[in-house]
């Protein structure tokens, strides 16, 4: 049981922590992208709506009768509500795989599983399946879903397989499983983005930066906090 | 001198009191993570909107 709360303590503190300092990030990195495309996807649903056409407002938001937070403070607090929800979820993995192997010893060991949680969950998901501003029509959701998964889980246990591995066959193994997902495939839109590329790119390049900051903010305060509770 | 040699520490990280409990504590993230990230009620995704997008989830 002390394993366990241990973990979790550590990681509420690091994940509210993250959670709080990629909100500020958005405020300057995605959040006036994601306004900004906001303007054009509404526009373009108004005129799909105006000219009725079988594929009307192109995704629905809740076709207005779900609750969604209102503009403003509303919807500013459920963000950091899920960031914070996002940063300890993703502190938790990193501070219980990082037990796995006898827990962290520094904030720089911190750091270094912060960059390898970065390449699982950012970079390599984002290079089939960049992250999309509001109005960029993607394949199904579920597919898209899956494969996301499914690279981030053989891209982790490739990089524990090329860290821990013992035999240059595990490594060439590991590399195999990293590529995989990339010759596979993601599932791609029928339809080109509704939205200016400049701002498609901008946002891709927001997304991928301030997820780096994310991760190494995990990374070196798990590594920090984990040395004040390590007993575990 | 017959049995020193068993229980290198390496080994000793992995038992099963010890293991059991992290992948309690790893699978306590993913939870969060499928309900901040990957959820498809409505009102989830509609709180977690702004997020799943400036994280780079795959949203709607």
């Amino acid at each position: 049981m002390h394993i366990f709360r241990n973990i979790v303590f550590v990681a509420a503190l690091v994940g509210l922590a993250a959670g709080l300092v990629l909100t500020v990030l958005q405020q300057f990195g995605t959040e006036p992208l994601i306004v900004k495309a906001e303007v054009i996807e509404k526009a373009n649903a108004a005129k799909a709506e105006a000219a009725p056409h079988e594929h009307a407002a192109g995704h629905d938001h809740g076709a207005g009768e779900e609750w969604e937070p209102a503009d403003g403070a509303e919807r500013f607090g459920w963000t950091v509500v899920a960031n914070v929800v996002s940063g300890v979820g993703f502190a938790l993995l990193l501070v219980a795989a990082s037990e796995l192997k006898g827990g962290l010893k520094s904030w720089r060991e911190g750091l270094l599983w912060g960059l390898a949680g970065f390449a699982v969950f950012t970079l390599a998901p984002s290079v089939g399946l960049p992250p999309e501003a509001p109005g960029v029509e993607g394949a199904p959701l579920m597919d898209r879903q899956i494969w996301w998964i499914a690279t981030a889980v053989a891209t982790a246990i490739g990089l524990a397989l090329i860290a821990y591995g013992r035999s240059p066959l595990t490594a060439l193994a590991a590399i195999v499983l990293i590529v995989a997902p990339h010759i596979v495939g993601a599932p791609q839109p029928a339809e080109a983005p509704a939205i200016p590329h400049d701002l498609e790119h901008g946002f891709v390049v927001a997304v991928i930066v301030t997820g780096f900051l994310f991760w190494a903010t995990i990374g070196t305060l798990a590594g920090v906090l984990r040395g004040r509770f390590a007993d575990a | 001198m017959s049995n020193v040699s068993s229980a290198p520490t390496s080994a000793a990280a992995l038992a099963p009191a010890r293991a059991l409990p992290i992948v309690f504590a790893a699978l306590l993230g993913v939870v969060l993570i499928a309900g901040s990230g990957f959820a498809s009620t409505p009102a989830l995704h509609n709180a977690a909107h702004d997020q799943r997008h400036a994280i780079g989830f795959p949203c709607h």
